[in-house]
């Protein structure tokens, strides 16, 4: 008893003498660095002399605050954070039993997006849920779907793909140039967009499949531009960066539809006031549909043969040879599987927009997808949705926070940081959780009981 | 199977190598090697670091196309491959040949059950129709899933993984790891197995269930065998065969015993003093003579 006392007693006075210690030398190194710097200020006066002056004040509270932070960090921070560290890693051993809400974590999300544009309706009325609607719904939906078809290429296969925007551009335009020239309807075009767009992810990945790592990132972020030089430079067909306006309206499967002119207007059908709400709820569910497809074909692949050797090959490829598995085919399918989802996505956007342009494909966007799937945790579908939510709904509350004029004056436009605080977020969150919010990996089989993989365990993939 | 087959089957070669050259750069890390391996055997190539060993495997499972020569496999069935023709996953899944790494590979982040249904990929692709079926639901893919969680437990018991089943891969002692390697290998239903160094790194008695292991693959399932080995007691106690390489070179070839009291595997192992070189090479002379006169007889 007494010598633990002692002990600890003895370790308080070692760490107090540590900390004034290096409490010392930092003030010293900091009186080196700033004495020229800080101490002496070299001046003209009018009559052009130079003029050295002193701020030996200046100087001391520079040193001050350097000496005094050491100590106080040595003595106080560091102990804190060692403590907490260590506090975290007996937690993990306790793994506390999951909550009825983390259980249920996707079929309560699912629940609250079909409800959510109705509920926006009652409280803000038609007009007023667009807003909800259409700028947090609909975009943010977007880009789960995109974040989504590219996690089966980067967090299943760990092929890192820089220009899936190549893929979504070309659902676009597959959408905005089929349906205006041959007047074919979105339900037709949806598939076609699909297919369109996995073949070329079949085109474009059958020479890149061979380069791996960084080169192959490289290799598709070019791919990404050209596709977009091609869009930009092709204007007898794509119009160049002028972009191709006036794409129809998707209609209810052909019953109903959403021209104003239409005798089958669907406000009509419904003796409802007229308005644009009602197009963009419908717009709503298809993006939810479409991206609840994705996930449900995610997770069924992923219990497929096709998407265990998938992450196989993230885990190690030549392993993957020695069993027998042709990792090129197998990384065609990945690649060709993530670039159908993001046609599907490509032909969804041009027939929200009603306009396409190579505006809308520029490398950015790849990076942001690319992004969220990163900062979700790569594989699991649950992080990404929670990364695009708070990455896309993020930038679109940005928007909405006018009282930031307030504060900062009115030439202050808060959109123009989103950028900023989108790479400061990915910062924090890489550094708070360098696997993504959801680093866990969900077996596809088990024997015995379901246990998650530790992200401690998974690789991230080299090609 | 009768009598007759079964001698049969021990007499021929499944894997025949003939003349094979490796060379990297200027360096030749295999010269004119030819050996056989006999229809369940357990083969052991051992030899000194940098023999060449890996080098050998990496050309039979086609990870390396050799400088020259030739390697021939011959199936059950009396099917015939050209392994240096064939790219390295047609090699496993149609050659039937599997493999384990000196370095172990284990796709760490999946569990140990997973690790062994990926290794029944080829099965489970067919069964699946490619995945198109699989996706729409056939019962087809559904029994064939339940098959090979089936054979994948057979290999856990036999590999004494079973309880490890659902843990990452990565989270097993490095023994069990390699244990796994093994039964991974064998969920692609080899013919032949090649075992790169299969006991680096296990204490005693996880070498001693190696053995029983490797014992029991090819008494169940017949499959033959090629080791790699530095360990003296696993290689004396189950090889029916064993190949040293030295720089590249075969210098000796038979059973164990015969192996174990060759001159010439004694000084490449051991190393030479200067006065006893004279001595050793008389008794390879001698060696070589012999070795002429069964080759005569041949
Ligand atoms: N890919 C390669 N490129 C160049 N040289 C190589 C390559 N692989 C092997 N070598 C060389 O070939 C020789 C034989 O190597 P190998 O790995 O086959 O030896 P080994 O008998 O397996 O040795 P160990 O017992 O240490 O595993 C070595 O000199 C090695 O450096
Ligand atoms: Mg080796």
């Amino acid at each position: 008893m007494a010598t633990t006392t002692y002990s600890t007693e003895s370790a308080a006075g070692n760490l107090t003498a540590r900390a004034l210690r290096e409490g010392f030398y930092a003030g010293l190194v900091a009186f080196g660095l700033f004495f020229l710097f800080v101490g002496l200020e070299t001046t003209q006066n009018i009559r052009n002399e130079l003029v050295l002056n002193q701020r030996w004040g200046l100087l001391a509270i520079f040193v001050a605050v350097a000496a005094v932070g050491r100590f106080l960090g040595v003595l106080y921070l560091q102990p804190w954070i060692a403590s907490r560290k260590a506090a975290k890693a007996a937690e993990v051993e306790k793994a506390a039993p999951e909550s009825f809400i983390a259980r249920n974590f996707s079929k309560i999300a699912i629940a609250a997006l079909v409800l959510m544009p109705p509920v926006a309706v009652l409280l803000f009325g038609v007009q007023g849920s667009l807003k909800w609607v259409d700028n947090f719904g609909i975009q943010i939906l977007i880009y789960v779907m995109l974040a989504w078809g590219l996690n089966i290429v980067v967090g299943l296969a760990g092929l890192l793909d820089l220009g899936y925007v190549a893929f979504y551009a070309v659902g676009a335009y597959s959408y905005a140039l089929l349906s205006q020239h041959f007047g074919f309807s979105f339900w037709i075009l949806l598939p076609l967009a699909g297919i369109l767009a996995a073949f070329w992810g079949m085109i474009l990945g059958f020479p890149v499949l061979r380069l791996k790592g960084d080169y192959l990132a490289i290799v598709t972020l070019a791919f990404g531009e050209i596709i977009r030089l091609v869009l930009i430079n092709w204007t007898e067909v794509t119009k160049g960066t002028f972009g191709i306006s006036g794409i129809p309206k998707a209609s209810v499967f052909g019953i109903w539809s959403f021209d104003v002119s239409a005798p089958n207007n669907f406000a009509k059908a419904f003796d409802l006031p007229m308005s644009s709400a009602y197009y963009k709820i419908f717009l709503f569910y298809v993006i939810l549909a479409l991206a609840l497809l994705t996930a449900y074909v995610t997770i069924r692949l992923r219990r497929m043969p096709i998407g265990r050797a998938w992450e196989a090959l993230r885990e190690d490829e030549i392993a993957c040879r020695s069993l027998g598995i042709n990792t090129v085919t197998t990384k065609l399918t990945a690649f060709a599987t993530g670039a159908m989802f993001g046609g599907f996505a490509g032909s969804f956007f041009a027939v929200r927009q009603g306009f396409v342009s190579p505006e809308s494909f520029v490398f950015l966007e790849s990076a942001i997808i690319l992004a969220i799937v990163v900062l979700g945790g790569m594989g699991s579908l649950v992080g990404i949705a929670v990364a695009a939510t708070v990455m896309v709904g993020g930038t679109e509350l940005l928007r909405e926070m006018t009282f930031l004029k307030t504060v900062f004056g009115p030439d202050f436009t808060p959109e123009l940081y989103r950028m900023l605080i989108f790479g400061l977020a990915m910062v924090v969150v890489m550094v708070w959780k360098p696997r993504g919010f959801v680093g866990s990996r969900e077996p596809t089989a088990f024997l015995h009981e379901r246990k998650s993989v530790s992200g401690s365990f998974t690789k991230e993939g080299h090609g | 199977m009768s009598a007759l087959e079964t001698n049969a089957m021990n007499n021929d070669p499944i894997l025949k190598v003939e003349h094979l050259s490796m060379r990297f750069g200027g360096l030749m890390a295999i010269n004119d090697l030819s050996f056989e391996a006999r229809r369940g055997d357990i083969t052991a190539l051992i030899g000194p670091n940098g023999a060449g060993k890996t080098t050998v495997f990496n050309c039979v499972t086609g990870f390396y196309k050799p400088t020259m020569g030739m390697i021939s496999m011959t199936q059950q069935s009396g099917k015939k491959f050209l392994l240096e023709r064939m790219p390295d996953f047609e090699i496993t899944r149609d050659a039937k040949v599997a493999r384990t790494f000196q370095n172990i590979r284990m796709f760490s982040g999946l569990t140990v059950l997973e690790n062994l249904l990926v290794a029944q990929h080829n099965m489970l692709m067919r069964a699946s129709g490619y995945t198109i079926l699989g996706l729409l639901g056939f019962s087809g893919y559904r029994r064939a899933q339940a098959e090979s969680i089936e054979l994948a437990k057979h290999w856990l018991e036999k590999a004494n993984l079973i309880d490890r089943a659902d843990d990452p891969a990565g989270d097993l002692p490095y023994g069990a790891q390699r244990r796994l390697e093994i039964a991974r290998a064998m969920c692609t239903g080899p013919e032949f197995l090649c075992l790169d160094e299969p006991a680096a790194g296990l204490n005693p008695r996880e070498s001693l269930a190696l053995n029983d292991l490797l014992r029991s693959i090819r008494k169940d399932t017949g499959t033959s065998i090629l080791l790699i080995e530095h360990d003296m007691s696993v290689v004396m106690e189950i090889s029916d065969h064993v190949i040293v390489l030295e720089y590249g070179q075969k210098i000796s070839d038979g059973t164990p015993d015969a192996v174990k009291n060759d001159p010439r595997v004694i000084a490449a192992y051991l190393g030479v003093e200067d006065e006893e070189v004279e001595e050793v090479i008389e008794q390879i002379e001698e060696i070589q003579e012999t070795d002429g006169e069964q080759g005569g007889k041949h």
